[in-house]
């Protein structure tokens, strides 16, 4: 019998705990387990024969850590091939009569994924697949992964089940006291995860005692739509008297089991701690139980790797800014790959409060697939919001979904066959809500009843693979009243229907209806409050929009979804201030200290805010360049000499560059819309070097050179000599910057300039990091040893000048 | 038996912060105001988290025996004088500042400072905080814990990690990997060796600076 069939009407047993009992076999601290497969499978075989005597169902193989990290390719074939042979031998063994399955047990790697480890998704999809490839080959009746304790090595497990086998998933996560996994996830974001990439059962184990995890359960039975499962441990060890206990015994372990068996959880078993006495009671306690039947949650949500966002009563606000369509600025961003810039609009969009961010970087001039993944992944890395990825290429979305941690929002699929063929599939392998477009072959109809007719060819299509509704979120498209009187209402009624007839829940992107009209706001805000008045659940909108958020909040007061009316109060109160404020003026003589203007006052002392609001009004009566040259580099100066001369330290000098990198973001936003140009000296590339991690002295660096004027082009930490010399060369940069704070990755760096003497001989190579003086520098043959931020800056403007003067001549 | 305990976060100690940042010793009202808005920021999102092992050790030929690897170090040796047994402790405060750290990494490299010395502050405080534990607890059967040392301090390998992290189990104890550089993620975590004693330190032997190599460090005291 398949293990799904016989989970439809049972209460399925798992075993319990096996590391616990291989210590008290005589496994040595350390030890790998995995290899008692081999050299002691007699003891196997008893524990987990014993465990079917007391009525599992499923023995998870003794393979826990068995992969490609711990293990030679020779080595884990021999263990998985024998892990497998000992259950089934044990299940041969036992007298029990009930039906037993053998599962390929797949426990975490032990390494910590990108951004915040070294170890890659891919490279973690390969070494989980190894493992997968060796469990089907030998025969497991279904794969286990376990005792996961972050959102995107479950991932990376899960996809590489799905892609190597055919047999049923089950994925358990271990969470801590905070009801979390360790990088952060709540249960119900894994759920989103894991529901989304089809796992046939999910739940939790290890961490606690069933007690200690029942809230985590109840979030489980209350979101899942799948079969919900529990392996708790038997509470927490103690010591007594030099010997390990738990502090749960078999009596209240299954009392506490049976309990949460009666509130829906359909697999039960226990983890560390736990032994056949423990299954044995837990079997004998549930054994008039009638596993509750599994109820379809019909829940519309995305995910990140910390939470879920649900599409329900309340609007869902989607950040529209991450998009190059009509933003210069961005545009800009995009094709000099300047990541902060983007990063900056993703941050300052979560502050105004979206609850998803939208990413679209599509220009003809970048590649759109690669830049789409990097950015999706450095957005990831410091904004915890989901986000909706949006392009017409398939071949970007699919790599974007492939590596996106949780259960992302897919922008867009359309009533066309061809869009369906190549949405379709994504959505059912990589998991995601997507947006579906009420157009087709033929356009975009002009009636309500044209566009209906378009979703339920789109839900229909969806069923055929395998989609449910509820991952179908519709966009009956927003079209300009300018050039036709009845688009609004036309838009409306359709998303009407489709929110109350066909029940699913709609997204606008709201402003396209004002297109062509004046004071565009006034309409947009009015539309989007009548649209939400009839069922809209999403819009994808700029926050920054004053109207818009009114009507937002306004109509979630009204509605009664925003309690005591605190979130409202709070938007009035913060956003909508009675009057004008003025830009608070620093004076310009005050302690004793002398500045030749406010701008140079603000940057001085790291007045960010300030620095930005005086540049701005000075820039409308100066021109850029001269405002740079005669406010902003003369103050830099300052604080560059005083940290120089040890009167100002790194934290003052640093917050000064920051005030006057926003002071730049102002003047760079106007040279750009005065003729696109750039007021960069020239090119200078920068990197810590292969091998090493470490990047707080790089960036303080990049941050002073952007500021004297520099096109630094960062390439990261971690970074291969070629990838180095290919950016100089391709850019024809005159300089390189390289820092290294471990002294195992000096010879990296050496080897970075002796590629770079060879292939690009005109480049001048500054180095710098703690390990390195003078006489390294020479030792390697770099071109000038900077022993601070300041240092790097005096030279490169050293270079730049002869560079200029040399072009004089 | 490997132990784990999740603890309360210790109380802050904002000169502390301001000493890692960098700062004179009398910071400026600006650096001040940043520490506290990166405070409130970070405010419950830390997780403070430990685990432990207690070991028989001993002086062998090939160097100290420390129950779970042995490894040569005059330093370690120095440190363990008198002792018979180690506790072995791994530390984190979690992810959470290392997201921090990175979100204004470029951004705001100020801010990054100013949380890079905060992580520094919470995960020696966590250590402190966990050393005086067991120190209370092990008073109780009439022994004494000495100043804690790490991998990396003198010329006590960092290749010890490998054996730590083997035998602590820290990436499912406490979600602590080891990257292939032997540096920790989460970044702002410890792991140490404390020497248990019979005998308690008669003079106070206060964290020490002259163990270490790094003669040209700011911090030095």
């Amino acid at each position: 019998m398949n293990i799904l069939d016989y989970l439809k009407e049972h209460i399925v047993y798992l075993d319990g705990g096996m590391g616990t009992l291989l210590q008290a076999e005589g496994l040595q601290p350390g030890e790998e387990p995995e290899r008692w497969n081999l050299t002691h499978p007699e003891v196997i075989i008893r524990l987990q024969k014993a465990y079917f005597d007391a009525g599992t169902n499923i023995i998870n193989t003794n393979t826990f850590g068995a992969n490609l990290l711990h293990f030679s390719e020779e080595e884990l074939e021999e263990i998985i091939q024998a892990a497998i042979a000992n259950a089934r031998a044990a299940a041969a063994a036992s007298s029990g009569k009930q039906e037993k399955f053998v599962a390929l047990d797949i426990g975490p790697s032990g390494k910590l994924l990108k951004p915040y480890g070294d170890f890659d998704f891919e490279e973690a999809v390969a070494v989980f697949a190894a493992t997968v490839r060796l469990g089907v080959k030998y025969g497991a009746d279904l794969i286990f992964i376990e005792t996961m304790n972050d959102s995107y090595e479950t991932k990376a497990a899960l996809l590489a089940a799905k892609e190597n086998a055919d047999l049923p998933v089950f994925v358990s996560n271990a969470y801590g006291e905070d009801g979390k996994l360790m990088t952060g996830a709540s249960p119900a974001a894994m759920v989103a995860l894991l529901e989304g990439m089809g796992a046939d059962a999910i739940g939790v184990n290890c961490s606690l005692g069933p007690k200690a995890l029942s809230p985590i359960v109840a979030e489980y039975l209350e979101k899942a739509s799948v079969p919900v499962l529990l392996k708790p441990n038997a509470g927490l060890p103690r010591e007594v008297a030099g010997k390990t206990v738990f502090d749960v015994l078999p009596e209240e372990f299954s009392e506490d089991v049976a309990a949460l068996v009666q509130q829906g959880v359909r697999i039960v078993g226990g983890c560390c701690g736990t032994t056949p006495a423990y299954l044995s009671a837990v079997v004998e306690k549930t054994a008039d139980a009638t596993p509750l039947p599994l109820v379809e949650k019909n829940i519309t949500c995305v995910s990140s790797y910390t939470h879920a966002v649900e599409f329900g009563a309340s609007p869902i606000l989607i950040g529209e800014r991450i998009n190059p369509t009509g933003k210069k600025r961005l545009k800009q961003a995009l094709l000099e790959n300047d990541v902060d810039y983007i990063l900056q609009e993703g941050l300052s969009q979560q502050e105004k409060g979206v609850q998803i961010l939208d990413v679209n970087v599509g220009l003809p001039e970048v590649e759109e697939a690669a830049l789409l993944q990097k950015l999706c992944f450095e957005l990831q890395a410091i904004i915890d919001l989901p986000l909706q990825i949006d392009t017409s290429d398939p071949v970007a979305m699919e790599q974007a979904l492939r590596r996106y941690n949780g259960k992302a929002m897919i922008n867009s699929v359309n009533g066309k066959e061809e869009s369906m063929r190549a949405i379709f599939p994504l959505v059912k392998k990589y998991g995601g809500l997507v947006v579906a477009l009420t157009l087709d072959e033929e356009g975009i109809p002009a009636t309500a009843a044209g566009r209906v007719a378009i979703a339920e060819k789109i839900l229909h299509t969806a069923e055929e693979y395998g989609i449910s509704k509820k991952d179908i979120i519709f966009d009956t498209l927003a079209m300009a009243i300018s050039a036709d009187p009845r688009a609004a209402k036309a838009t409306v009624d359709a998303l009407d229907e489709i929110r109350h007839r066909l029940g699913c829940h709609t997204s606008l992107g709201v402003s396209n209806v004002s297109f062509g009209l004046p004071q565009r706001d006034v309409i947009n805000s009015t539309f989007f409050t009548i649209a939400l008045e009839h069922g809209l659940s999403a819009a994808i909108l700029n926050p920054f929009s004053v109207d818009m958020m009114k009507a937002y909040h306004g109509y979630r007061a009204l509605h009664g979804l925003d309690t005591n009316c605190a979130e409202y109060i709070d938007f009035a109160s913060q956003q909508l201030p009675v009057a004008a404020q003025t830009v608070a003026q620093p004076s310009v003589k005050q302690e004793g200290e002398a500045f030749a203007s406010q701008l140079q006052k603000a940057v001085v002392k790291g007045l960010k805010e300030q620095a930005g609001e005086l540049t701005a009004q000075l820039l409308m009566e100066r021109e850029p360049l001269a405002i740079v040259q005669e406010e902003i580099i003369p103050a830099l100066d300052i604080v560059g000499k005083g940290y120089e001369e040890k009167t100002v330290y790194l934290p003052q000098l640093l917050m000064a560059a920051e005030a006057a990198k926003s002071a730049f973001e102002k003047i760079k936003g106007a040279v750009v819309s005065q003729n696109g140009g750039s007021t960069a000296k020239c090119g200078f590339v920068l990197a810590t070097v292969r091998g090493d991690i470490h990047d707080i002295g790089k960036n303080i660096v990049k941050l002073l050179l952007e500021n004297y004027g520099f096109a630094v082009a960062d390439l990261g930490r971690d970074v291969p000599p070629e990838e180095i010399v290919a950016e100089v060369k391709r850019q024809h940069a005159p300089l390189c910057g390289l820092s290294a704070l471990m002294t195992t990755t000096v010879p990296a760096m050496e080897e970075t300039i002796r590629l770079l003497r060879e292939e690009a001989p005109w480049c001048k190579v500054v180095v710098g990091g703690a390990v390195l003086n003078q006489e390294y520098a020479d030792r390697i043959g770099a071109d000038k040893y900077a022993k601070d931020a300041m240092e790097s800056v005096r030279y490169a403007d050293a270079v730049f000048s002869e560079l200029e003067q040399a072009k004089q001549v | 038996m490997i132990r784990r305990k999740r603890y309360a976060a210790p109380p802050i100690q904002r000169q502390e912060c301001l000493r890692y940042a960098g700062c004179r010793q009398d910071a400026a009202a600006e650096e001040k105001q940043l520490l506290e808005e990166c405070l409130q920021e970070i405010d419950g999102r830390l997780t403070y988290q430990v685990c432990w092992e207690r070991f028989p050790i001993q002086c062998t030929e090939n160097g100290m025996d420390l129950g779970f690897a042995t490894v040569a170090s005059a330093g370690l040796q120095k440190n363990l004088e008198g002792a018979e047994e180690i506790l072995l402790f791994a530390a984190t405060i979690g992810l959470e500042m290392d997201r921090a750290i990175r979100r204004y990494t470029n951004l705001s490299p100020a801010k990054a400072l100013f949380f890079q010395a905060i992580g520094a502050e919470r995960i020696e405080s966590l250590c402190d905080a966990f050393c005086e534990e067991q120190a209370a607890a092990l008073q109780a059967e009439g022994s004494f814990l000495k100043p804690r040392f790490s991998p990396g301090y003198g010329d006590l390998p960092l290749a010890l990690q490998k054996d730590i992290f083997r035998v602590l189990d820290c990436p499912r104890q406490i979600g602590l990997t080891l990257n292939e550089s032997l540096l920790m993620s989460p970044s702002k975590s410890v792991t140490a060796i404390v020497g248990i004693t019979k005998e308690e330190r008669k003079v106070k032997e206060k964290k020490s600076c002259s163990v270490c190599q790094k003669k040209d460090c700011a911090f030095r005291g």
